[in-house]
């Protein structure tokens, strides 16, 4: 119970804030609950398949096919495959994080991990018809191919970054949650 | 529509892993359950704080912030928001053309949009329970660098 506090003090924190605001301005204290509400359920729409899908992942690919199709040295295939897995999601970036947590584990380069990464975050299909429906076909494209570089310098300078005792250190983190 | 396509993917993969080993489709929803539940208080908290930033910066805020001639002070009001602000796609997208309507330029559009995707300071203590301080920093502060890059290449092709 009291770990359970402890985990969920800054969410507390939060709730009495929006409280408090909601007393001291009920407009805009109406209108944050509702957002909120609003948001929850949208995303526990997307959410639960994503994680059915993470917990499938985690079972059936054992860590040989992973590092094989997408650890080091797997190439321009391996960084093709984690373009593909991050594009083909839905769903808000931080859904993304324990996802890669289980590709870490299972043996994924952190290179093609942070290119996983990129393409959740720009390159999600569903995210590009919606982004060309509202901005036009050629904001978008031009955005995607800049995007497209923009991942993979990301991805480098991110990986190039990180000590072999740092990069030893995100392995511990994700060795068993 | 997409979602749609998710859940029949995860029911198709769940039948299929029933059929074939009970014992690792059970243990694969507890998995899945572990996960969420791992990331459900930074989640809660999240949503939370979107909710009181979205209630007070309204669009018309947004608008008065980055609108026409407002140049790179634009660009960087522009960057921060998307930096700081957690708004789903369709939201943003629309949101994103209204403000071009309203006399937003492109350039100061694309950094939002790109660092509304790519940089996520409320979103850092999720990732650092995946990456670690130090890669969740250097992800962050490249992305940002580089929407301010795309920002400018934007504001030139457009």
């Amino acid at each position: 119970m009291k770990a359970l506090l402890k985990r969920y003090r800054f969410f507390l924190a939060l709730a009495a804030l929006n409280l408090a605001v909601g007393l001291a301005l009920p407009e805009i204290g109406k209108r944050s609950v509702e957002l909120t509400a609003q948001n929850l359920l949208e995303m526990l729409a997307v959410i639960p398949p994503i994680f059915v899908m993470l917990g499938l992942l985690d079972v059936w690919v054992d860590r040989a096919t992973m590092m094989k199709y997408t650890g080091k040295g797997s190439g321009l295939r391996g960084v093709l495959i984690a373009f593909l897995l991050g594009s083909a999601a839905a769903g808000p970036l931080y859904a993304a994080f324990p996802v890669a947590g289980v590709m870490l584990r299972k043996g994924s380069s952190l290179m093609n991990v942070f290119i996983f990464i990129g393409a959740w975050s720009t390159t999600k299909i569903p995210m590009l018809t919606f982004e060309a429906a509202s901005l036009g076909l050629p904001f978008t494209l031009v955005r995607l191919m800049l995007s497209l570089a923009g991942i993979l310098v990301i991805a480098r300078v991110t990986e190039k970054s990180l000590s072999p005792q740092q990069q030893a250190e995100i392995d511990t983190l994700n060795r068993n949650p | 529509m997409f979602t749609y396509l998710l859940y029949l993917l995860a029911t198709a993969g769940l039948v299929l892993s029933f059929l074939k080993d009970r014992g690792k489709t059970k243990m694969a929803l507890r998995k899945a359950w572990k996960s969420f539940e791992n990331i459900l208080p930074q989640f809660l908290s999240i949503l939370i704080l979107i909710g009181l930033a979205l209630s007070i910066l309204s669009p018309e805020t947004i608008t008065g912030l980055i609108g026409t001639r407002s140049g790179f002070a634009g660009v960087f009001v522009a960057s921060v928001l998307g930096s700081i602000t957690l708004i789903p796609g369709f939201v943003a997208f629309p949101l994103a053309a209204a403000l071009l309507k309203n006399g937003a330029g492109y350039m100061q559009i694309a950094a939002f949009v790109s660092t509304l995707m790519m940089v996520g300071i409320v979103t850092i203590p999720m990732e650092m329970k995946t990456f670690g301080r130090r890669a969740t920093i250097v992800r962050n502060v490249s992305a940002y660098l580089f929407s301010l890059a795309v920002a400018l290449v934007m504001g030139v092709v457009f």
